[in-house]
């Protein structure tokens, strides 16, 4: 089981195309507040798990701990998220970095998609603006993605 | 990932992204990245060391400091193929049932752990998307089927023969962690499950058959990680 043998199966895939580098400057960290987006496929159990080629997302409650892995794709390690879920989804530390007053805030609701797509314009055209939309509805202002 | 980190920008939201895969988060470029040499899965680095990943949040968040657009690495790495080629010790069950197929008795034997890792993992990767823990072992016995020379797709696999798989690994990498007193090495669970236990060498078995019957690629291929 080599990791760099699965890195390589997937990492000359085609790059999404766009024309320019979005980038927005966002308030002081100590002032922010911060979201995590995992491309994961995390939901709660009682959410629709992901079907094949899924590019809706899910919203993670802050106040649960309850998440489980959807995601299709066998070419990752998983048991490093069983034994511990900050190992994807480091809620914990945002919440003692806020604690801390390193971050303003941690939003109290997160995201998860579906990565390892193939097609990506559901994504960029679809529910990628419609998640912003609804990140930019909690007021969050720094999103941190995290891959499995 | 990149996409969203592209699209969330453009509508006014400061992103950071990790990526494991320094190829892909460099042609990808999102507006800030942090490419961390660590094991698929992983993305923090380390299960159970807050402090490995509090020096990765550290890092990530410091790209906001950047004024134009940065893709960038961290200075940690984890050895994932060294660290793949840990074992972990699980003792598996002796033989209870001797009418049963070995794979079958096997996972009934594994229950306990299995529930036992339910408790400690609150189930993150357990059973359950199309297979319950109650049903693995017929499960198993569709995936034996196949092996000994049923077509794929009369073998009475439950659901997607992928996503099957993936609760019968799911169910084995449960047990697993509740085996071992520390955080399992990375694909370590994996590596247990094809290689040491009798449910892995039938889906490994089960796999080669439907390549041999010429079932549709996706189908076969992804009983296992890409590389097997």
């Amino acid at each position: 089981m080599a990791d760099s043998d699965i890195k390589r199966l997937t990492e000359d895939l085609p790059p999404p195309e766009f024309e320019t580098t979005a980038f927005t400057t966002p308030p002081p960290l100590s002032e922010a507040t911060v979201a995590i987006v995992t491309t994961a496929s995390l939901h709660h159990p009682d959410q629709d798990d992901f079907a094949p080629a899924d590019t809706t997302y899910r919203v993670l409650d802050g106040e649960r701990r309850d998440y489980v892995i959807g995601h299709w794709s066998p070419n990752f390690d998983s048991s490093g998220f069983a034994y511990d879920m900050n190992t994807v989804f480091p809620l914990d530390r945002l919440d003692e970095l806020a604690e801390r007053g390193v971050i303003g805030r941690v939003a109290s609701q997160h995201m998860a998609y579906a990565g390892n797509q193939f097609d990506l314009s559901a994504m960029k055209m679809d529910s990628g603006p419609a998640g912003a939309e609804w990140l930019r509805q909690q007021g969050v202002d720094v999103v941190l993605l995290t891959p499995v | 990932m990149s996409t969203l980190a592209h699209v969330f920008e453009a509508a006014g939201i400061a992103t950071v992204a990790l990526g494991s895969i320094r190829k892909q988060i460099e042609s990808t470029a999102p507006p800030r990245g942090l490419w961390c040499d660590f094991p698929l899965g992983r993305p923090l680095g380390k299960p159970g060391d807050p402090e490995f990943q509090h020096r990765v949040l550290e890092a990530a968040f410091a790209l906001l400091d950047s004024p134009e657009p940065i893709v960038t690495e961290f200075g940690e790495s984890i050895a994932a193929d060294e660290e793949a080629d840990e074992m972990v010790s699980c003792p598996l069950p002796p033989r209870h049932d001797p009418d049963a197929h070995p794979a079958v008795d096997e996972a009934r034997g594994l229950r306990a752990a299995y529930d036992r890792g339910v408790e400690m993992t609150g189930g993150r990767i357990a059973a359950g998307r199309v297979v319950e823990a109650d049903d693995i072992p017929a499960a198993i016995e569709a995936f034996i089927r196949i092996a000994e020379g049923t077509s794929w797709n009369e073998a009475g696999i439950p659901g997607l023969p992928m996503r099957a798989s993936q609760d019968i690994r799911g169910y084995y990498e449960t047990a697993m962690v509740a085996m071992v007193d520390h955080a399992p090495p990375a694909w370590a669970g994996t590596r247990w499950f094809l290689d040491a236990t009798e449910a892995g060498k039938v889906l490994m078995a089960a796999r080669k058959a439907m390549q041999e019957q010429d079932a549709p690629q996706p189908m076969w291929f992804y009983l296992t990680p890409g590389d097997r």
